[in-house]
């Protein structure tokens, strides 16, 4: 028995009144753990009973404790007829499992119907005892904690990464079982809720045990989502990194890694260094001196060309373990060795992790992302059929007796798309991938699988325990250029994967950084920008026939290399338009519908020093006779200079310049094809190509040749900018801001619209959605108006279709308010600061006046004077090289080949023009920051007590965090038969999404904490129909509870307990 | 391309509180929309008008789902729904309970029924305050009255701790309930002239001194009711008036003491008799509940209309109660010294408030 589970129903309050007669409730409380139950008394004639119970007590596995929530119903006695449910309230006990988390949750739950809402609220007080389980074959993984935190949790070190954990279950969907058809709506929504619950801590319990294998102690960046397959069932999915943390004593203090007492030498091959003192003193580090001329036997381009030899490789066979020995410098050489055996015991090398300890993001490589068509047939679980068909007793929870064989079929599917992406990340020269999401989009039958990363280069700092020498670890550090370091290409330059514009880096002039560069990750914290961020997004539509199974799957993955290419071309055209040229946290999202498809890129653009400036974008016509049309596109032209001109300004971009002697002759370009490797997994010998990079022409032209291209240029400018005092990114923290104060508002904005006619065109759809998500974004800015100046941070936006003409777009984000006048005061002291930091590795750096920076002048005319015919090539490369997307169903192998023929000729056909480069070389400045500190603002006047803040970041501006309490992760339905009564379709949600919030802060509250960081709401699914005055809601969210003190009460009550001291005192009585 | 569903929810809740105002003035989510258009935002914030539309609705449903709540402020500090900071609580709970002084004075001393409800027509359209906003009021009041109504304690205590209202709105609402319990005549057209503060004024100087509460703090509805047997006492009165000697003696007492203080002392003499058989005469009635009704007509008829044909100046009236009051002490005949305070001194503040133009 190692666990004795306690319960305590103390009181109820504001309960509905379910006896019309006396206008009041008999109410009593089941409490309803695993198989056992127990009773309260029932008291009689009020609607704030007290029942202060006895303690309820369970005696069971810590393996049920994982698995089974605390079920607490509230029912109202009835002496003639059945008792009435008012509503339930589902404890998930996993945070008194940890040791260092919550020891009790004691408060105030709001009592939920999935008919009515909320309907009053519960005290209860849940108390484990944990008994030492000595039993080494157990299945329970108790003390595993989890974060959602993409970023090491801020009160705890990193010792080990261990790497990806990932894990899925399947069940058939309660509401697509035959009972479903004879129970109540009610009974129904609770079958799926409590399920889902179940299969929830399952997967949390099995992931625990992948982490302990691995010898780690949490899972960091958990993601956990649901896939709502219909009648082929329900899959519950998480990954996660899995990492051994530490948890730092005293939060002033940061540890260096290598006094980890677990270090152990003898695993490690370097423990004597070869000749360590050349690398570790002195300014001139080897690596300044390096020539990366890397022999070209090996190229990654090649290994990658062919994706079924990467599907063949043996984990042990280890990536770029070939070029390893014959690469430039023996420092890179013994580090990629390093790196390498440390990640080749992996399957697969991906970190969930957007925010790295430092040191240990070397370098990054590119978005890589691969997508599949899967039909959910019942075809493929062969085992439902019988289910469905026969009368076989109904057994909830015995998922395993039927369906077994389904996980395995989900597993491959994932499978394969991970090994793509690993091959991908190799094509790119990097051994891990970084940054990594997989999520899906379901319509019918149809089953998008998409799965993205950051190809990227790590450091083996942390990944493998006790193996890292300490010179060696302070080599790493000493000789990555300061904030540029990530920015250098991980792959060979004269066989690169892709044609990409190499340059000197404008940082440390050492190495070679391409003209763009795409992430999923967010903006490393030592990263030298300029100026500000953004938040970009590309949009588009496409429709499609409606049609059955195979055909419908067909026709989509017919259609996705278009979408990927034009969100591409979109992104690429907006970043330029902004003059900037990298973006960060970008996040595509391709939604299936029953007639059409969507496409949403969201990004945070920014311009990193590294980088090279951004030529403009020059429009060319088709038809150059015409005077009045050639009037036309030099005005359009004009127009997008100036709007270049006007964002330069907005952003505070200006770059400094720099003479072109400095930077020295641009490298003879490596006129390769560019490939993107276009796989099907299932006969996967052929490998198509399609260049994303808009041809090969030289210049960097939008070419108009019809009105679609006008469409798309008048698009591009239709966009405005945020209104004065705003800034918007979807990353963590905004690129050169960063003096947060204490104010932070998180919110969720749903809408939903009707397309008015079926006979849309994809120009008029784009339209639509265009305005759609910008009049989405004037209303954000509107409605917190009165925040400015202030950042909408983390913008996260998801699109569904739930219906034939219906789009539904989700938003959730948190607006951060900052102060103005001290942003000026912080940013020239951080390029102080860095510009001391960058004096040690580079002299030159010395002689830059700060005052360059402000009033350099802001951008050349364009198009610019120093154009370089010879490197004006073809452009876009990084990110866009790596996409895939693979059809794969049995039955449909065999048009497979026929589809990619005429996915070239069409590549040909859309291919409107490329986008001249203008280069002009211009010197990097160390100004800019990607450094954010908290400078806590005067607190707010109003104690906060009882106040739940929730962010999607990780972080509390103005506040440390002391403590993680655990994880949430709650999942609701709502339905109703009175849609009218409430409101319509905007009340009705409106409502349940209050209430969702309002159950996630009890949560929070009763277990002690006073905020949830990294935020999420993973799935909103809506259905209506009016008709029948119904709809139906299913809502899914996590985040992490904590506890945090603000950093100004901190500083006040140094020797007190912080913890103590914010207590969240909801559950206190409030004087009437 | 139509909106078929729009909603901001935010962890905390967001209040406008322009919007808010506008929506406790009971105008429709159009008339708003074109009211904050007038007020020129497109211009300042650079939106649209269709932003302003979502964002007005968005508000107006928030207000919608707080109004169950706004009914018994105490749930809006405890629910767990809406995250509100406790100053907005308060705002919202004050402004959803201030009322116009147009419709108070329309309604007060009404019986708070449903007969009354359906006259929030015509008020509305007298005064001009939309029909939403006449209901939202009346509702209050009624609201208010049903849960005070039968309570122990003072009146305003009682009514700020269930209702979490400021001390000034508390004290409104306790002259409301008073007057509504009572049903203080106040509409007829000699009371046009008075404003809802002079009755407020008079309804707390009577919840004070002429209730239950005044003589037992422990009784029930001991704030709400005057006191029977007070008003039973008050016939005793009536002797002032009746008992010719001790009349004169009483106008003697009086015209000897402001002797060339007034300026419209021979007014003052000639209209004594009148003036006192006025006063005593309303008190003497008070038995009735009718004339209970007919307290503020009575007391506008008989007193402050005379003194206002004769041009007293207020300086005047004040001297003259004054001295009216204290005058009875030196009655020797007169044994009901401390009744004659308990009832004059309520009156002669009544009065004074009262008398203006």
């Amino acid at each position: 028995m190692p666990g004795k589970l306690k319960v305590k129903i103390v009181a109820g309050r504001h309960l509905p009144v379910m006896d019309r007669a006396s206008d009041l409730t008999d109410a009593f409380v089941e409490v309803k753990f695993g198989n056992t139950t127990f009773k309260t008394d029932v008291y009689l004639k009020s609607l704030n009973p007290q029942w202060n119970s006895e303690w309820f007590k369970f005696e069971v596995d810590d393996e049920d404790l994982q698995d089974e929530p605390l079920q607490i119903t509230v029912l109202d006695h009835d002496t003639y007829s059945a008792n009435d449910a008012i509503g339930k309230v589902y404890i998930d006990i996993d945070p008194l499992l940890y040791s260092e988390a919550a020891t009790v949750i004691s408060g105030w739950f709001p009592i939920y119907d999935t008919i009515h809402g909320i309907r009053g609220e519960i005290n209860v007080v849940v108390k484990v005892d944990l008994f030492n389980d000595l039993n080494r074959f157990r299945q329970s993984s108790c003390g595993v904690k989890f974060f959602c935190t993409t970023s090491i949790p801020k009160c705890y070190r990193a010792v080990v990464i261990h790497g990806f954990v990932e894990e899925l279950v399947v069940n058939e969907d309660p509401e697509y079982q035959w009972i479903d058809r004879i129970r109540t709506p009610r009974a129904s929504n609770e079958a799926r809720q409590r399920l889902i619950s179940l299969m929830s801590g399952e997967l949390q319990r099995k992931i625990g045990l992948k982490v302990l294998e691995m010898r780690g102690n949490a899972v960091v960046g958990y993601l956990q989502c649901f896939d709502l397959e219909g009648e082929s069932g329900l899959v519950v999915r998480a990954i996660g990194t899995a990492c051994t943390l530490d948890k730092l004593s005293s939060p002033a203090t940061f540890l260096p890694a290598c006094n980890s007492p677990s270090k152990e030498m003898k695993e490690s091959p370097f423990n004597e260094d070869p000749n360590p003192n050349p690398h570790s003193s002195g300014p001139s580090t080897p690596l300044k001196n390096q020539t990366y001329s890397f022999s070209p036997s090996k190229s990654y381009s090649r290994q990658s060309s062919s994706s079924d030899t990467d599907l063949s490789l043996t984990p042990k066979t280890g990536m770029g373990s070939g070029s390893a020995g014959k690469e430039g410098g023996p420092f890179k050489a013994l580090l990629r060795q390093q790196t390498q055996s440390a990640l080749e015991q992996r399957e697969f090398p991906f970190l969930t992790l957007t925010a790295f300890p430092p040191g240990l993001l070397v370098h990054v490589g590119g978005v890589v992302s691969a997508r599949s068509v899967k039909l959910l047939d019942r075809i493929h679980n062969p085992a439902f059929v019988g289910i469905m068909g026969n009368t076989r007793s109904y057994k909830l929870l015995d998922w395993n007796s039927f369906n077994s064989d389904e996980p395995e079929t989900r597993d491959a599917w994932w499978a394969e798309i991970r090994q793509e992406i690993k091959s991908h990340a190799k094509a790119l020269g990097c051994h891990a991938v970084v940054g990594y999401s997989e999520s899906t989009s379901i319509c019918e039958e149809v089953c998008i699988l998409s799965a993205s990363g950051t190809a990227a280069v790590l450091s083996p700092r942390f990944l493998q325990e006790g193996t890292v020498d300490g010179s060696l670890e302070q080599r790493v550090e000493e000789n990555l250029p300061v904030g540029c370091g990530f920015c250098h290409i991980p792959y060979d330059e004269l066989n690169m994967p892709f044609p990409a514009h190499l340059t000197h880096c404008y940082n440390c002039r050492k190495q070679k950084v391409p003209d763009v560069l795409f992430t999923t990750i967010d903006l490393p914290t030592d990263a030298v920008v300029i100026g500000k961020g953004c938040l970009i997004q590309a949009r588009l539509c496409r429709l499609k026939k409606k049609a059955q199974a195979e055909a419908n799957a067909t026709a989509i993955s017919n259609l996705l290399p278009f979408m990927e290419y034009e969100v591409h071309t979109q992104l690429m055209n907006k970043l330029k338009l902004k003059g900037m040229n990298a973006l960060f946290g970008l996040r595509i999202q391709i939604t299936v519908g029953e007639n059409m498809l969507m496409g949403l890129a969201s990004a945070t653009g920014v311009y990193l020093a590294a980088l090279p400036m951004p030529g403009g974008i020059q429009i060319a016509g088709k038809t150059p006779s015409d005077g009045s049309y050639e009037q036309h596109i030099s005005h359009m032209q004009k127009k997008i200079n100036d709007t270049i001109a006007k964002n330069k300004e907005l952003y505070e971009i200006n770059p400094p310049e720099v003479s072109e002697e400095i930077i020295g002759s641009p490298i003879p370009e490596p006129r390769q094809r560019s490939r993107l490797l276009r796989s099907q997994s299932e006969s996967s010998d052929e490998v198509t190509e399609l260049d994303l990079s808009h041809g090969k022409k030289d210049a960097f032209v939008l070419e108009i040749d019809d009105t679609d291209a006008m469409e798309d240029v008048h698009s591009l400018l239709t966009d405005v900018p945020p209104p004065s005092g705003f800034y918007s990114c979807n990353t963590e923290i905004m690129p050169g801001i960063n003096n947060w104060t204490s104010e932070i508002q998180m919110f969720t904005s749903v809408r939903v619209v009707r397309l008015s006619s079926l006979n849309l065109t994809n120009q008029a759809l784009n339209k639509n959605f265009n305005g759609l998500c910008e009049n989405l974004l004037k209303s954000l800015y509107f409605k917190l108006r009165s925040m400015t100046p202030c950042c909408l941070c983390h913008v996260n936006f998801t699109v569904s279709l739930p219906e034939d003409e219906l789009i539904q777009v989700t938003v959730t984000a948190v607006a951060i308010t900052f102060d103005k006048n001290q942003a000026l005061q912080t940013t020239k002291a951080h390029a102080e600061k860095s510009l001391q930091r960058a004096s040690t590795d580079n002299e030159e750096l010395l002689q830059f006046p700060l005052e360059l920076c402000s009033d350099s002048v802001p951008s050349h005319a364009f198009p610019a004077a120093k154009e370089h015919p010879e490197s004006a090539s073809s452009n876009s490369g990084t990110p866009a090289a790596q996409r895939a997307t693979s059809v794969d169903y049995s039955s449909f192998a065999d048009r497979c080949s026929s589809w990619i023929e005429l996915i070239k000729l069409k590549a040909q056909t859309i291919r409107r023009g490329s986008i001249k480069t203008t280069v002009t070389v211009e010197k990097a400045s160390p100004m800019g920051d990607g450094n954010f500190r908290n400078r806590s603002a005067p607190p707010c006047a109003g104690s906060t007590v009882g106040v739940v803040k929730m962010t999607p970041l990780s972080f509390i501006p103005g506040a440390k965090i002391t403590k993680y309490l655990g994880i949430i992760n709650m999942f609701f339905i709502r339905e109703t038969t009175s849609l009218r009564e409430e409101g319509g379709v905007s009340g009705f949600l409106h409502t349940f999404i209050a209430e969702v919030f309002a159950m996630v802060r009890a949560h929070v509250a009763a277990l002690g904490g006073n905020a949830v960081v990294s935020y999420i709401m993973k799935q909103c699914v809506f259905m209506e129909n009016p008709s029948k005055n119904q709809a139906q809601c299913l809502i899914n969210v996590s985040g992490d509870a904590v506890v945090f003190v603000r950093e100004s009460d901190l500083e006040v009550m140094s020797t007190q307990q912080p913890a103590v001291n914010c207590q969240p005192t909801c559950t206190g009585e409030v004087t009437t | 391309m139509t909106s078929e569903l729009d909603i901001f929810v935010g962890n905390t809740t967001l209040i406008d509180e322009d919007v808010y105002r506008l929506w406790l003035d009971g105008y429709s989510v159009n008339d708003a929309v074109a009211l904050r258009v007038r007020s020129g935002i497109l211009e300042q914030t650079g939106a649209t008008a269709g932003v302003l539309q979502s964002d007005t609705m968005d508000h107006y449903r928030t207000f919608h789902m707080l109004e169950r709540l706004l009914h018994a402020p105490p749930k809006l500090l405890h629910q767990l729904i809406f995250q509100i900071p406790p100053s907005r609580q308060a705002l919202l709970i004050e402004r959803y309970y201030t009322f116009d002084e147009a419709f108070v004075r329309e309604v007060l001393g009404k019986k708070l029924s449903k007969g009354t409800k359906k006259d929030l027509d015509d008020i509305s359209t007298k005064t001009g305050i939309t029909l939403k906003s006449c209901r939202r009021q009346f509702d209050n009041f009624k609201r208010v009255f049903k849960v005070v109504e039968e309570m122990r304690g003072s009146l305003v205590d009682n009514i700020q701790q269930h209702f979490l209202l400021s001390d000034r709105l508390a004290r409104d609402y306790a002259a409301i309930v008073f007057f509504a319990n009572n049903r203080f005549e106040t509409g007829k057209k000699k009371l046009q002239y008075l404003s809802f503060g002079d009755f407020a004024f008079c309804a707390e100087l009577m919840i004070q001194n002429w209730t239950l509460g005044a003589v037992d703090s422990q009784m029930d509805d001991m704030d709400v009711d005057l006191d029977k047997e007070f008003l039973q006492d008050l016939k005793e009165l009536k002797v002032l008036v009746a008992d010719k000697d001790l009349l004169d003696l009483h106008k003697s007492l009086v015209c000897t003491a402001l002797r060339g203080k007034l300026s419209v002392f021979s007014e003052m003499e000639t209209n004594f008799k009148n003036l006192s058989r006025g006063l005593v005469n309303v008190a003497a009635k008070l038995t009735h509940n009718k004339d209970v009704r007919d307290l503020f007509v009575d007391l506008v008829e008989k007193f402050v209309e005379p003194c206002r044909s004769d041009h007293w100046p207020l300086s005047d009236v004040r001297l003259f109660l004054n001295q009216y009051s204290v005058s009875v002490h030196s009655l020797d005949g007169f044994r009901h010294q401390t009744l004659w305070d308990r009832y004059m001194g309520t009156l002669r503040g009544c009065l004074l408030r009262l008398y203006h133009d």
